[in-house]
């Protein structure tokens, strides 16, 4: 090409893209959140999962599309149409199962996301909104992970579906009128798969993808935290205005999550083609068993990203009731406890008293006690998925009382003295200075 | 700041003098804005009502809870069968002499040994065995802890440990119940299982859906 024809393409171009910019911001939203939103340089592996959050988003909301294609929402038809899909539909199987996988990825990313933001305080001011939003976003992705297991109609679905849409029963006066009303039936029945769909494909979906947009905005209004938990923008270089430790997202930290990308499609694929089931903990054995109102599988449990909450239900005992003055009894409690363990994490800006936002200048009170979070977390997580009856009985000492069910006991109050106590021990933690400038 | 609030109230009075004006504000405009959004938000929140109502039950759904007619002679003494009811198990089981004799032994264990809660069974029921028949237990097959549906384990101890005496055990969070239905002490169900209307047609004829007659 003649350094003339280069001039006119560049002329071309240029002229294309100040007949766009005249009409609609796109040179100047690409420099506010990509060229010239400043992102301090320090960040780390725990910053990847932010990226990947949204990459698996896109994964799930395209692979949706597809299979909504060739799905039935109805009861007697669900279950065939998802065998179709995995038999006859061409390449159905792969896009089921990018489906299914991401389902549990997604948590999976989302959860070490989750992490970042506790280890690095990146809860704490100013960035509340951002975390209020990503709490909106997490129970929003629990609820899409919910609606869409019941979509399959196997006895999984169909009694997972069973026991939480009971779980709003146990709420005192409205209960069982609000489970029947989200039911539409006395029982999980076709109206009921009908409705999930219609959540599932449609209501969450929108609710998820603006709550992802208001995360991302408020995350590029007051600029991103990093390992070090202190405000970049304090230190600007005093004639560009630019922060001293920032660099600008593009092109380093989009290269830098491409890599990311890479490493966790590696993964993702993997899991695809050799554990699409992964041993039972990503698709259920008893879900590829026609769900059957009459008979409950012997052994329920969700899957693996909601049994800690789970555990939590099963573990605290139901109230017993109050003879005299007529109180019926009730297992509220336990419902109770299962959502505020889900909904403790939004107020963690509001618990967090320390001068210091990072991990790396807390103390180790604080150290400890999120380590016991961590494994309260884990061993939850572990029982949930088993029987109550897995470790076997305590001896009639302690009433013949399941051990698991002691176990979760425990850790269930060391998951929530983790939260109430939190304004308590990080006050009393032994920070260390925080540097002025980001570190390594 | 002072000098040009001045300058606009001087303004908009002259522009109209005959309304209310307080501080540059037409409160006239004001109310009639506030009033009209309120019916408006009323006018809204009675369109939600039908899509809220659409979300209940439809006719056919509640069409669909018609009484069974069972033919019981075909249990054998000890053993249990389900049916269907508004699609939920039904269980009727025929109970033993000495099934019936253990449901009077382990009241101390119980969380409602007397069928206090009376939600939970039809007043003819409310009585020893929660039965009509006391050989004849027809109980609705679904944990009121979370609308699983529990495992027959009628007989005494095996996998159920020494303890055990009978009855049922709910696979999804363990609670226990008696051949009667009523739920062991320390269960997460917190009440006894559903005793179902029922009424017999026949000796071997029941009628699940339907209350037996007060008295008769």
């Amino acid at each position: 090409m003649s350094d003339k024809n280069k001039s006119v393409m560049a002329n071309v171009f240029s002229n294309g893209l100040n007949w766009v910019d005249e009409r609609f911001p796109l040179t100047s939203n690409v420099k506010a959140h990509l060229t010239e939103y400043y992102t301090p340089k320090n960040f780390n592996f725990w910053y990847f999962f932010g990226s990947l959050s949204l990459l698996v988003l896109v994964l799930q909301i395209l692979t949706g599309i597809f299979l909504t294609m060739h799905y039935k929402p109805d009861a007697e038809l669900a279950f065939g149409s998802v065998e179709y899909i995995m038999r006859d539909v061409p390449w159905g199987w792969l896009i089921r199962y990018m489906h299914s996988t991401g389902a549990s990825m997604f948590f999976v990313v989302v959860y070490m996301h989750m992490f970042r933001g506790i280890i690095y305080g990146s809860y704490r001011t100013p960035r509340e909104l951002i975390w209020l939003f990503g709490v909106g976003i997490f129970l929003c992705l629990m609820g899409e992970a919910f609606f869409g297991y019941l979509l399959p109609w196997g006895q999984m679905s169909y009694w997972g579906a069973q026991v939480i849409v009971n779980l709003f029963s146990a709420i005192p006066f409205i209960g069982p009128d609000v489970s029947e009303w989200l039911r539409g039936d006395y029982l999980v029945s076709d109206a009921t798969l009908n409705r999930f769909f219609a959540f599932h494909v449609i209501a969450l979906p929108f609710v998820l993808v603006g709550l992802v947009a208001a995360h991302i905005i408020a995350l590029h209004e007051v600029g991103s935290n990093n390992p070090d938990g202190i405000e970049i923008k304090k230190l600007k270089d005093k004639v560009t205005g630019i922060p001293l430790d920032g660099i600008p997202f593009h092109p380093y930290y989009t290269v830098k999550d491409i890599v990311g990308a890479v490493v966790f499609l590696m993964v993702f694929s993997t899991v695809i083609f050799f554990a699409p089931e992964m041993g039972g903990y990503f698709l259920e054995a008893n879900n590829f068993v026609p769900a059957n109102p009459l008979v409950t599988p012997a052994h329920i449990a969700p899957v693996w990203y909601f049994t800690p909450y789970y555990s939590i239900l099963r573990a605290v005992p139901p109230f017993p009731g109050v003879g005299f003055l007529g109180i019926p009894p009730s297992l509220f409690p336990g419902v109770a406890a299962m959502g505020l363990s889900v909904m403790v994490f939004a107020l963690l800006p509001w618990l967090d008293k320390s001068p210091v936002k990072s991990i790396r200048y807390r103390g180790t009170l604080y150290k400890k006690w999120l380590a016991a979070f961590v494994v309260s977390f884990v061993v939850l997580g572990y029982l949930g998925t088993e029987p109550a009856n897995v470790w076997g009985q305590f001896g009639a000492w302690l009433g013949n009382a399941d051990r698991a069910t002691v176990v979760a006991r425990a850790f269930t109050v060391v998951y929530f003295a983790f939260f109430i106590l939190m304004p308590w021990y990080t006050k009393k933690d032994k920070t260390l200075p925080v540097p002025e400038r980001v570190t390594g | 700041m002072a000098e040009n609030r001045n300058d606009k109230d001087q303004e908009n009075a002259h522009v109209s003098p005959a309304n209310n004006l307080s501080a540059g504000v037409d409160l006239d405009k004001r109310n009639f804005l506030i009033a009209s959004s309120a019916v408006g938000a009323l006018g809204c929140a009675a369109v939600a009502v039908p899509f809220v109502k659409s979300m209940t039950p439809s006719e056919r759904a509640k069409a669909a809870g018609a009484p069974v007619e069972v033919d019981i002679s075909k249990i054998a003494p000890g053993t249990m069968m389900t049916v269907e009811w508004r699609g939920k198990p039904v269980w009727i089981i025929n109970r033993t002499p000495e099934m019936i004799a253990e449901l009077a032994q382990h009241d101390d264990k119980l969380t409602d040994a007397k069928g206090d809660v009376t939600s939970q069974q039809p007043s003819y029921c409310k009585n020893a065995d929660r039965s009509i028949k006391p050989g004849l237990a027809v109980i609705v097959g679904i944990c009121t802890h979370l609308g699983c549906s529990p495992t027959a384990k009628m007989q005494p101890k095996g996998d159920m440990g020494d303890t055990w005496s009978g009855g049922f055990f709910c696979p999804c969070h363990g609670s226990k119940f008696d051949l009667a239905g009523r739920v062991f002490k320390g269960s997460p169900a917190p009440i006894n299982l559903v005793v179902p209307p029922h009424k017999y047609l026949t000796e071997n004829t029941l009628l699940i859906g339907v209350d037996t007659e007060e008295g008769a």
